[in-house]
């Protein structure tokens, strides 16, 4: 069936089967690759991207139930050449290793970000518990989150 | 991993996911969040050849004040309960549970129809019902019903829910913004709970346990030993007599009953605070 959505302010529409999962949507007929698939279990949030601005797994999210929405993956987050406060914020305080949990990561902040805007340690340890880096990196990727709510 | 293939129905209304239902019999599943049904299907445990997607009903998504309850929309997300003030204020107690659930991710796609219709004993939300006596309106081709959440949990992901009935709304008894305790124990952030204990203390209290049977369970020897004037530490030490805790990975039966009367002390310490 025909999904239509706004995939960082373009307007995509495409046929695909009702099976078909966002992440794969994303990936495969929108060609926008910086979305990762990690366990495809909902357990890592490498998959995360925002959802009418909300953080969502798009693993566990069928096409068709975005049918309609504005979905922003990673690479529509900076609005030009400059990078998204919170990308800088990574970037900053090297907040990646192998960088394959980076993406979800990201918009995983971006959203807790919106929801608290001041977070604590604590606000961003617990709302980043749906992502997962299997470099055990958290401790600059919650440093990059607090500088980056600091800033707001 | 990608589900096997279905017929996708989207729905309008209540009478549409019914009717749907009704055409479809027992191929069919209701489509919610899909925080729980899509990793299933992914994992092709599940393969309804019919989905029929309830998630865009607005009219199912709503927190009401009814008098002497509150009125929830099936469709709310766990999101929107952990952030009403009219929750924090009447039933604290959801409130608290619903910011307990998963993950932000899974908190702002899930709701709590989709909880109690999957009646899984290891979710949250359920156990919390339960305690609170909450009430769930069903919506089937004959018209609706109510039934209570003492006889809605029948088994293992098995609910008083007819193959062609709907979920519309739960009804929570006004309990206040504090008197309550949910204490959850895992070994990793966002896991389901190994065990979890809620208390709800007002006048009487009551206790549920998660992920100690096949059902969410109440605790009935705490909360008999309570109302006969036992201390939190005699009281707790009933909690899981009667139970039946599952084994798996996490943890054994006996582990699990270790887990349910240390929780439920510290349930029932906190609840009274």
């Amino acid at each position: 069936m025909e999904v239509a959505i706004t995939v960082n302010g373009q307007a995509e529409r495409h046929d695909v089967e009702p099976r078909t999962l966002l992440v794969h949507y994303l990936r495969e007929e929108c060609h926008r690759t910086g979305t990762k698939v990690g366990c495809d279990t909902s357990s890592c949030g490498a998959c995360t991207v925002l959802l009418d601005g909300e953080s969502v797994k798009s693993c566990t999210m069928l096409a068709v139930q975005a049918d309609g929405a504005t979905v922003t993956t990673i690479e529509g987050l900076a609005p030009g050449d400059a990078l998204h406060p919170v990308q800088q914020a990574f970037q900053d305080h090297h907040a990646l290793q192998c960088g394959f949990c980076t993406a979800g990561m990201v918009m995983a902040a971006v959203s807790l970000l919106e929801e608290i805007p001041e977070p604590t340690e604590r606000d961003v340890r617990l709302g980043l518990e749906g992502n997962l880096c299997r470099c055990t990196g958290y401790h600059n990727i919650v440093a990059a989150v607090l500088a980056a709510g600091a800033k707001r | 991993m990608i589900p096997a293939p279905f017929d996708y129905v989207r729905a309008g209304s209540a009478d549409e996911v019914v009717g749907a239902l009704a055409e479809h019999g027992d191929e069919a599943k209701i489509l919610a969040g899909g925080m729980s049904l899509l990793p299933l299907m992914k994992l092709r445990l599940a393969t309804p050849s019919v989905l029929v997607d309830a998630a865009r009903i607005p009219a199912l998504s709503y927190l009401r004040d009814d008098g002497d309850h509150v009125a929830i929309g099936a469709l709310t997300r766990h999101r929107d309960l952990e952030t009403s003030d009219l929750l924090g204020a009447e039933c604290g107690v959801l409130r608290a549970v619903a910011a307990q659930v998963g993950d932000n991710q899974v908190r702002h796609r899930g709701t709590l129809g989709g909880s109690v219709a999957h009646g899984d004993p290891a979710s949250d939300l359920p156990a919390a019902l339960l305690a609170l006596d909450a009430t769930f309106v069903v919506q089937g081709p004959g018209g609706e019903r109510t039934v209570s959440a003492a006889d809605f949990f029948l088994g293992f992901l098995e609910t008083a829910l007819a193959p062609d009935e709907l979920l519309t709304e739960v009804r929570v008894p006004k309990t206040g913004s504090s008197g309550f305790s949910y204490q959850k124990f895992n070994r990793r952030a966002q896991d389901w709970a190994t065990v979890g204990a809620v208390a709800v203390r007002n006048g009487t209290t009551r206790v549920a346990l998660v992920n100690m049977g096949s059902t969410p369970v109440r605790a009935r020897g705490v909360e008999d030993a309570l109302a006969s004037g036992a201390s939190i530490a005699d009281a707790a030490a009933q909690a899981a007599d009667g139970t039946e805790p599952p084994s798996d990975l996490n943890a054994s039966p006996e582990f699990r009953a270790h887990l349910a009367r240390v929780l439920v002390g510290r349930a029932l310490t906190e609840a009274q605070a």
